[in-house]
């Protein structure tokens, strides 16, 4: 395997051809927050708070870090005024959802975001997906999933096999950053006992 | 009907289908596409058939349910030949008049015509009608004279020469190297050069290699590609045969919804014939060329109109988009090499072929050439499909094509692109189709363009595209799914009379980080119908934050408020 | 739908997993719904997850979870449509039945669905009854349209 050199905040960092940006950056100690990644799962791209400006060949892009690999001479910058900004307003959207994120919250200041900006949510879920994959992908057991789409996606255990797999496995209780998991979870737990049959949402 | 074997064997089956067709003969065209449908041209046709046994006329005169030719506004549509004479707004009663009258006595109903508003002048043939004579109607021009289910109504316009020519005297590279000269671009909006697309791909190592038609429309009011789908199937077909030929693709797929059940049923004959007449299956012709096309039904949704969403539910995925590195002409449908192009970019092909590229790059601009198909609706006097030459002001579009605004109200916007579009207020009417000056002014070369006029709130409007995409959004990011979510309660709080200070500021901001920070095109667009309201209208919003009052009297709750 | 008649139509799609939506629309198309057990029995056949399932069948506009009442009622919500007045005709259907879109009543008599363009503008706002086309409707002449309806 190859090796790379670029830049990352002006500083040299050499990679091999392989990584994305993130790993780049981690091995060189240069911090960029991440919520939705997971180093065992694929990059996903959704929360957008790794997102950094990526220059190469002359063309200057926003991307994630997670996901962008990284090209030899590449000049990467993780803190600019507009990456600021971005990571600020999307932070300031997730708090909506659950202000009192422990993770959420260890980004609050440095960014300077403010948890009332926007108006609270009755779902602490930030979609970061971290459950639905870590199930998938390492576990194989598909027992929660998203259903619905658009602004009315959310996450949703499948009865059946989460009664009997879950109880045992809770992994991914750790995994998510808010307490949304849980409280599906314990949704999906009282609805077992109260009717072994399950209800898809019925509405679109 | 055995398959025909060669190009020179396709001609004499054309000469066939001619000689045995007397033009001559009285014949009459009643425009089946949808929308005369739901004005009763079904009604209309039965009765002409009945009338036509009942004077035992059979033998003698022709009837057909054609395609659209775009009038909507007046249908359902009838044409007869070989006068060319266009009756409007026929209803089965009309029926045994015209048959009496214009079919044996060639008289001209009058009160069937078209009557110039303004003029009182009344139109005789389609050609004199000003809603048709502004436009080019090279794309579908033809369609009024042909049965969309009848491949022969096709052979007896020329239809499939392109085809016969291709495979007569053109290599794949002449193929590509013709369609870079006409400077096709992608008629989806973004304008990529067709011709260095396909060349892309051909060039690609992986093999197989795919081809879609992308018809999946999924902007509100907006349907010129299913229209233009159902009306000329075989001139779609045509250009994607001759797109798989010069790509070296062995696999095409028709991506289309099923909410218009006539457009697949076209689609899905139009395949079956020209697989019957050798146009389709292998040895296409006579040649050593194999190709099979499919209709694929979409399981509906707007994010499949962003590509990697459109191939990630072609394999039977979610249609989530996702951040790409490679381009599809090298790793698309199935991580193969795929050309996905816009239905109406399909539908030029043909004409480039037989037209050549000197002539077809002469219309239009430098820039944009060809001509452009829209569904024109909302506000405006003639509601259809029209074609234009890129290059006309959308002010000819609006005023001498559309016959200006309904029931004389002033003109407010024109929302070109949809969704993702933006607004084109009265000073800027004069702006060009054509894709860099467009682009320039903030919008999307959409298939559909909708007039607003005074009474149109453009807040509701913008509100109205929010919602629509709140839902429609796959929800996967961040900056989409609750920039999307909170800009429409910012938005429901302004039409409600709950609008504060700060409030467009804040629409400001999250418009701004969902642009740069989305995953994909829809999310980076989603906020362009806000951010160029707030550009060219900002009065409006200012209205409902401060004053409590919606200027058109749309936002119920607050012009109710008002009355109280 | 029995589970012959599926089985049917997942081995026409030669079982593949990615033919996933094609066979949930051909099972809809002739049961008009997609209840919970036909979810289950295509997970199991075409060894699809049913999180993943779960998901298709709430993504996709076309998937309906709910059986349909007696009668469809489409009420086109195109931007034509709407800037013509189609809300005003959508709040009226909606308190005169008692559902949004996407539902169907407790009598199962309607189910009212909104559609983004109809493709027939001219004619706006549009009401599509068992495929009539009502036309330039406004809220008062949509109600008498529907209490047409048993």
């Amino acid at each position: 395997m190859g090796v790379v050199t670029l830049t990352i905040d002006n500083k040299e960092v050499k990679a091999k051809e392989e990584m994305t940006v993130l790993e780049a950056a981690q091995s060189a100690g240069i911090d960029i927050p991440t919520l939705c990644h997971h180093e065992k799962l694929e990059p996903y791209t959704a929360c957008r708070l790794c997102m950094v400006e990526v220059e190469s060949r002359g063309r200057v892009k926003l991307d994630t870090a997670c996901s962008s690999p990284v090209k030899e001479n590449m000049v990467v910058r993780t803190k600019t005024e507009d990456i600021i900004k971005i990571r600020r307003t999307l932070l300031e959207l997730m708090l909506s959802h659950a202000p009192d994120s422990r993770e959420l919250q260890a980004l609050v200041k440095e960014y300077g975001a403010d948890k009332d900006r926007f108006e609270k949510e009755a779902s602490f879920c930030i979609h970061c997906g971290l459950c639905v994959r870590y199930c998938a992908e390492v576990k194989k057991k598909s027992a929660v999933g998203f259903i619905n789409s658009g602004v009315r996606r959310e996450i949703s255990f499948v009865p059946e096999i989460a009664s009997k797999e879950c109880w045992n496995c809770k992994e991914c209780f750790e995994l998510c950053p808010t307490e949304a998991l849980q409280t599906a979870y314990l949704f999906t737990v009282a609805q077992i006992s109260d009717s072994p049959s399950f209800e898809l949402e019925s509405e679109k | 009907m055995a398959q025909i074997k060669s190009p020179e064997e396709l001609e004499k089956v054309r000469q066939g289908i001619l000689s045995g067709r007397d033009p001559s003969k009285p014949s009459i065209s009643v425009c089946a596409g949808s929308a005369c449908l739901a004005s009763g041209a079904a009604e209309v046709i039965a009765a002409f058939k009945a009338e036509i046994k009942k004077q035992g006329l059979e033998a003698d005169v022709d009837t057909k349910g054609a395609g659209c030719p775009g009038f909507c506004e007046r249908g359902p549509v009838v044409v007869i030949y070989p006068e060319e004479i266009c009756y409007l707004q026929v209803k089965p009663e009309d029926v045994s008049e015209i048959v009496s009258s214009t079919i044996k006595e060639k008289k001209v109903i009058d009160r069937l015509l078209y009557v110039d508003p303004s003029t009182g002048e009344k139109a005789v043939h389609e050609y004199d009608i000003p809603f048709y004579k502004k436009q080019m109607r090279l794309v579908i021009g033809d369609n009024i004279k042909i049965d969309p289910k009848s491949i022969d109504d096709y052979l007896a316009v020329g239809g499939y020469s392109a085809l016969g020519k291709v495979i007569r005297s053109m290599t794949p590279d002449q193929v590509i190297e013709e369609v870079s000269k006409s400077n096709l671009r992608g008629r989806s909006g973004s304008g990529f050069p067709a011709g260095f697309k396909w060349e892309s791909c051909r060039k690609s190592e992986g093999e197989p290699k795919y081809i879609i038609c992308n018809c999946h429309e999924g902007d509100p009011g907006a349907f010129a590609d299913r229209r233009l789908l159902e009306a000329t199937p075989h001139t779609v077909l045509e250009g994607m045969i001759i797109g798989c030929y010069a790509i070296g693709a062995a696999e095409g797929y028709i991506f289309v919804g099923d909410e218009f059940p006539q457009t697949v049923e076209n689609a899905r004959l139009a395949i079956k014939q020209a697989e019957e007449y050798g146009f389709l299956g292998k040895n296409i012709l006579g040649s050593d060329f194999d190709l099979t096309i499919k209709v694929y039904i979409d399981g509906g949704g707007y994010v499949l109109g962003e590509s990697s969403s459109l191939m990630a539910s072609m394999e039977g995925k979610i249609g989530e988009p996702r951040t790409k590195y490679d381009h599809a002409t090298d790793r698309g449908l199935w991580a193969k090499p795929t050309v996905l192009n816009n239905l109406q970019t399909w539908v030029n092909v043909p004409l480039i072929i037989n037209q050549g590229a000197d002539s077809f790059s002469k219309i239009g601009t430098e820039e944009s050439t060809g001509t452009r198909v829209f569904s024109l609706t909302g506000k405006v006097n003639n509601i259809g499909m029209v074609e234009v030459p890129m290059g006309m002001t959308f002010r000819e579009i609006v005023f001498d094509i559309g016959g200006g605004i309904r029931g004389n109200k002033k003109f407010k916007a024109l929302q070109a692109g949809g969704p993702m579009g933006g607004f084109i207020p009265e000073n800027l009417l004069d702006l060009q189709v054509d894709y860099e000056e467009m682009k320039k002014a903030g919008l999307a070369m959409g298939p559909g363009l909708i007039v607003a006029d005074e009474n149109t709130c453009i807040v509701d409007m913008v509100k109205y595209y929010l919602t629509f995409l709140a839902n429609e959004s796959c929800g996967k990011c961040t900056p989409c799914r609750d920039g999307l979510r909170h800009m429409l309660k910012i938005m429901n709080r302004i039409t409600e009379g709950r609008g504060q200070k700060g409030d467009l500021e804040l629409l400001e901001i999250l418009s701004e980080v969902q642009k740069s920070a989305a995953l994909c095109a829809l999310g980076q667009g989603a906020s362009d119908p806000l951010r160029a309201s707030l550009k060219h209208f900002r009065d409006e919003y200012e209205a409902h934050i401060e004053e409590k009052r919606c200027p058109a009297g749309v936002c119920k709750v607050l012009s109710t408020a008002l009355n109280i | 739908m029995d589970n012959d008649r599926i089985d049917q139509i997942i081995d026409k799609h030669q079982g593949e997993a990615s033919s996933l939506i094609q066979v949930l629309l051909e099972i809809q198309r002739e049961n008009s719904w997609l209840p919970k057990e036909i979810l289950e029995r295509v997970s199991e056949k075409l060894q699809v997850s049913l999180a993943q399932i779960q998901h298709t069948a709430t993504f996709y506009k076309a998937f309906r979870l709910v059986p349909k009442g007696r009668h469809e009622i489409h009420i086109c919500n195109g931007t034509s449509c709407h800037v013509r007045g189609a809300q005003g005709v959508i709040d009226t259907v909606q308190d005169l039945i008692g559902i949004r879109p996407g539902q169907t009543d407790l009598d199962s008599k309607f189910t009212l669905e909104t559609c983004n363009c109809l493709g027939r503008c001219a004619l706006g706002p549009v009401i599509e009854i068992e495929g009539k086309t009502h036309s330039k409707m406004s809220p008062a002449e949509a109600k008498d349209v529907i209490k047409k309806y048993e």
